[in-house]
């Protein structure tokens, strides 16, 4: 299961394990994983439902710790880091895109997108905000609270709000999996233009097999554990542009 | 620096979406309450230091009952002093038709020592201060008298024999008195014409006054000088004796009105604990998201902290100007209560404010604001995983230690801070029982009830806890209005009620002996039966069973005041009506000891029992007697009535005034003029007038309070609108649900109508049975009064709180059942 490595590997994984204790006794939820991806990759994550993807998720962009193995993100060893050092090196390299959006409700388009800006000291969060909607498409809705956005719309804030920081990864949960099959494909064509724009390194969790097919690898996964490896033979899959 | 502006930035954004208008509402609410109470407390007690200095008039002040055996003046020229004099009197004065009783003070030049006089041309003019007193011939009115007469300045006033003509409206006088009202107003003359109005008649009530000032220095000499000199009724007294009993008394009060106003902070800090673990509830996902973003822990708590910091001080500032917009109200509604205008008032009520907005966030919020901050990051990925519990222990430390510290600061007396807790812990714990098994019993009713009661029954039961808080925090407001409503008008009701239609409403005093017999006959012959007459002697106690009153310890205060102070004796062979013999025998019909009667409190209080001798300065001359008898007194049958009554051998051959009571209907109200009229000196008080005032100062008094507790129900309205706050998502999705069902937007609004009639119902039922049985305890316990059941309370608690969290409820939930289910249901789904 191990992809070959090279000296610009981003984000690597070791025997990552990860179990927790349930009413039926310890259970292991992520077994052993080993992968590693080199920047501006993008690789798949698929499974099915219970399968561990966003366990995996979690533990490679350093929001839960493994119970067993490694994760290096950006040449760091992330176990040897505590919360505080882990969002440290999260702060802007990594960039998340959520199946629910997870937009703050009291804050608008525009400002959503300062939020990482603002924690990271930037100094002029606002135009580099207003720059990032307009790349998305969303420069007159900058003033709209997120209940007065459709569900695409409200993704492609969440995804200017990701790309705001110019991430060296951007990890992606689920991302279309609350829209619509057409507005999906306008997210995710979004989604590879900028990446490959950016040349971000893309993590994409889905159990969507037809979108996993635009990334440059598609690692299964089943009952916690990494089944196969795949490289799509595709011309390329930052061809397309329909945003 | 960039933590806080981030911070800053949040909470603004925060403010502009909503979600803290409740918890900085009930913050508002709280430090409103406390400093309304504090502002007014701390301008009222400014005055009493201040007009400590004054209310003398001068420096040192010497009175006696008597005129002064020394010249004490020409003693205090040589001493380099300046000096004044005043004598008073009660009197009527007469303009036309109109009568009134005043207080009759001739000044002389000089006067006031300290301080200045007040006045104004006519009646609400402009006051202004003067250096000068009354001119011959002339006298200065307080506005209360004039307005008694219905004159103005200009008008012609007879007091006494003389007529003088009112020059000037008098607004202020240093030597006032401060707090309670002085029942009779003043007016004040030139001594020089204190011999034309012939009102100083032997035994009248006139007091003689003193007023010395100067240097420190000469002044501390010649207070030394003076009391080598000063005889048994000459009282001297400085700034340091002035006021000791209104000094507590406002200080009791001011207690009392601060713990009222601690009763509406400590619900508001319900509301506040309510509002902000929603808030910590709903900003959970933010906290997560910051995580993800790269944001620390330490960044969150101390962006926390700012945040909490910022809100205390925004509802600080904001409670601290509406409790100083407040505090004039109150100032306004005690104006007849407090005299003369108010010093501006300190900082330390706003300290205050700002130092309670604080600790209850502390106390109250902080707990769930900082568990909230160890959300994991991985929430964002799995909804299901939260901060680690909060640990209900650590939040109730917290919560007790700031209303404790709250407590301490404010009152500064660890003792009564345990006995006011403990109390409160108590009353809190009795009503919230009660609350309990209210809210229990309602479910009883559920199944005779239509769908729209069932539903909003089963919300009751569903957020018990909640239910029960929002029925204790409006029943206890509630209860309290209604407690002061009946307390209030059950005590003037009863207390009339135990008076037989024709007890005396008149009261003449200082009637000499030889004027008697003339009032006897001008009574009869104008239909009215001859009231007894009976005989008064002023006199001062100088021991005790042989032991100088000086070097007795007294163990009761009140006895050892008594025992100071001027007294009033009385003789009689027989005991007066409504005298009952408790201890002892009353004496023989003509007997030639001495002996004396004692009423019981009065005796118990000065610590005397049945064969000790008291003796007693009458005129100059030392008097004994034994006491043989104690009694009871009905103090409030309107008769002249006396602690102390002797055997007529001992006193009948000193000089004595005599007082009587007579009972006038409307119609002959003329009858009590034209006797003033013939007998100046006589003093006639109008009981009916002193009645209707006592009434006013009660109700004034009353209403003051009762609007400090308007605070608490203002502070119950938040706990509402917290509690309804808590439960939006879920009423929202609720009624969505309902109507996605087929329920009309009238039927889901019913139900809520039903759950919140129902809550005003018990809140309601709650506060009249404790009202109830509260006024049940004062009446019977306190004032020893028959208590009468009050159908109009028991009725109007019930009802007031059905309406008032009726509606209250309805407009709080209106906007959450009024959003259209499809974009509920699309949000939850």
């Amino acid at each position: 299961m191990e992809r070959i490595e090279s000296l610009k590997t981003v984000l690597e994984a070791r025997q990552l394990s990860k179990e927790v204790t349930s009413p039926e006794g310890l259970l292991t939820i992520l077994d052993s994983v080993d992968l590693s991806v080199s920047i501006g990759e993008s690789i798949a994550v698929v499974g099915v439902s219970g399968a561990g993807k966003s366990t995996l998720l979690g533990l490679l962009a350093g929001l839960d710790v493994p119970s067993k193995g490694h994760v290096r993100l950006n040449g760091q060893d992330l176990s040897e880091l505590d919360e505080d050092g882990r969002a440290a090196l999260r702060a802007g390299h990594v960039g998340f895109v959520f199946q629910s959006f997870h937009l703050i409700p009291s804050l608008t388009a525009l400002e959503n997108v300062m939020l990482p800006l603002e924690l990271g000291g930037h100094a002029s969060p606002r135009a580099t905000a207003m720059e990032t909607l307009d790349k998305v498409g969303l420069t007159p809705r900058a003033g709209h609270y997120p209940r007065q956005l459709s569900g695409g719309e409200k993704q492609r804030v969440a995804i200017a709000r990701a790309f705001v920081v110019s991430p060296e990864v951007l990890f992606a949960d689920e991302p279309t999996g609350n829209l619509d099959h057409r507005t999906a494909k306008t997210i995710m064509d979004l989604l590879f233009r900028l990446n490959r724009e950016t040349g971000t390194t893309l993590v994409l969790v889905t159990h969507d097999l037809k979108l996993a097919q635009r990334c440059d690898h598609i690692f299964h996964m089943d009952e916690g554990r990494i089944t196969g490896v795949e490289t799509p033979e595709h011309e390329s899959s930052l061809g397309v542009d329909g945003a | 620096m960039n933590t806080l502006r981030l911070s800053l930035k949040l909470l603004a954004r925060d403010w502009k979406s909503g979600e803290l208008v409740v918890l900085v509402t009930a913050l508002v609410v709280a430090v409103t309450a406390l400093t309304a109470v504090a502002f007014l407390t701390n301008r009222v007690g400014h005055a009493v230091e201040l007009r400590a200095a004054e209310s003398l008039a001068a420096d040192l002040r010497l009175s006696s009952p008597r005129p002064f055996a020394n010249d004490y003046r020409d003693q205090a020229h040589e001493a380099g002093l300046n000096s004044a004099s005043i004598t008073s009197m009660p009197s009527v004065v007469f303009s036309g038709q109109g009568n009134t009783l005043a207080a009759v003070r001739a000044v002389s030049a000089g006067y006031p020592l300290r301080g200045r006089l007040k006045t104004s041309d006519r009646l609400l003019g402009l006051a202004t201060e003067t250096g000068e007193i009354p001119a011959l011939g002339e006298a200065w009115a307080a506005t209360r008298l004039l307005a008694r007469l219905g004159v103005d300045a200009g008008s012609e006033v007879d007091v006494g024999r003389a007529k003088l003509r009112i020059t000037r409206v008098l607004d202020f006088r240093p030597n006032q008195g401060f707090g309670f009202i002085d029942l009779a107003p003043t007016i004040l003359i030139n001594e020089q014409n204190l011999d034309s109005t012939s009102l100083i008649q032997p035994g009248s009530r006139v007091g003689y006054r003193l007023l010395f000032a100067g240097e420190r220095k000469d002044v501390s000499q010649f207070k030394t000088l003076l009391e080598t000199q000063l005889t048994d009724s000459e009282n001297l007294q400085d700034i340091q004796d002035t006021n000791p009993q209104i000094r507590s008394a406002m200080d009791r009060s001011g207690r009392f009105l601060n713990l009222a106003s601690l009763v509406s902070v400590l619900l508001a800090a319900v509301a506040v604990a309510m509002a902000a673990r929603r808030y910590s509830h709903r900003h959970r996902d933010r906290i997560a998201l910051f995580k993800c973003l790269g944001s620390s822990q330490s960044f969150i708590l101390q962006s926390s902290l700012i945040q909490l910091f910022l809100l205390a001080l925004a509802g600080g500032v904001i409670g601290v100007l509406l409790g100083y917009g407040s505090h004039a109200v109150l100032a306004w509604l005690l104006r007849d209560l407090i005299s003369g205008p108010l010093p501006a008032t300190s900082w330390s009520p706003a300290v205050l404010g700002l130092v309670t907005s604080l600790s209850i966030l502390s106390g109250f919020a902080m707990p769930d604001l900082l568990q909230m901050g160890k959300t994991p990051p991985l929430r964002i990925l799995r909804h299901d995983i939260g901060p680690p519990p909060l640990r209900y222990g650590i939040s109730w430390i917290a919560a007790v230690a700031s209303v404790l510290a709250l407590l301490l600061w404010m009152i500064r007396d660890p003792k009564l801070v345990v006995f006011i807790s403990i109390g409160a812990a108590g009353t809190f714990i009795a009503l919230g029982i009660a609350g309990w098994f209210l809210v229990k019993g309602l479910q009883g009713f559920r199944g005779a009830a239509g769908v729209a009661w069932r539903y909003g029954l089963a919300n009751i039961a569903r957020r018990g806890r909640e239910s029960v808080v929002q029925v204790v925090a409006f029943g206890l407001g509630l209860m309290v209005l209604l407690l002061l409503t009946q307390v209030r008008d059950d005590l003037m009701t009863t207390w009339r009620a135990s008076l037989p239609d024709n007890a005396p409403n008149q009261f003449l005093i200082n009637i000499q002996p030889h004027e008697v017999e003339g009032i006897g006959n001008f009574l009869r012959d104008r239909g009215i039966d001859a009231p007894p007459f009976t005989p008064m002697v002023r006199a001062r106690m100088t021991q005790l069973n042989g032991l100088d009153i000086d070097q007795i310890d007294f163990e009761d205060p009140q006895g050892e005041s008594w025992a100071r102070r001027e007294a009033n004796l009385t003789f009689s062979d027989n005991m007066q009506t409504g005298n009952k013999l408790i201890d002892g025998e009353w004496w023989q019909k003509g007997t030639g000891t001495s002996e004396v009667s004692v009423e019981q409190d009065f005796g118990r209080e000065m610590g005397l029992k049945l064969g000790d001798e008291v003796t007693f300065d009458v005129a100059g001359e030392p008097v004994s007697a034994r006491v043989t008898s104690f009694r009871s007194v009905e103090w409030d049958s309107f008769q002249p009535n006396f602690f102390m009554v002797f055997s007529p051998s001992t006193l009948q051959e000193f000089p004595a005034t005599y007082i009587t009571s007579f009972y006038v209907d409307d119609s002959s109200a003329a009858v009590t003029i034209d006797l003033m009229r013939e007998y100046p000196s006589v003093t006639a008080i109008d009981l009916d007038a002193v009645l209707s005032q006592v009434r006013d100062v009660m109700d004034k008094a009353a209403l003051a309070v009762q609007s400090v507790f308007l605070f608490t129900l203002l502070a119950g309205l938040t706990v509402l609108w917290a509690a309804v706050q808590s439960t939006h998502d879920e009423r929202q999705y609720e009624s969505a649900m309902l109507r996605t069902l087929g329920a009309s937007r009238k039927r889901v609004l019913a139900g809520v109508a039903a759950e919140f009639l129902a809550i005003g119902l018990l809140a309601g039922l709650l506060a009249t049975a404790g009202a109830t049985l509260a006024g049940y305890f004062l009446a019977t316990r306190l004032y020893e009064l028959e208590y009468q059941f009050n159908l109009f309370l028991t009725l109007t608690g019930p009802l007031a709180g059905m309406l008032f969290v009726g509606i209250s409820g309805l407009l709080a939930t209106r906007k959450v059942i009024s959003t259209a289910p499809v974009s509920v249901l699309r949000a939850a789904g």
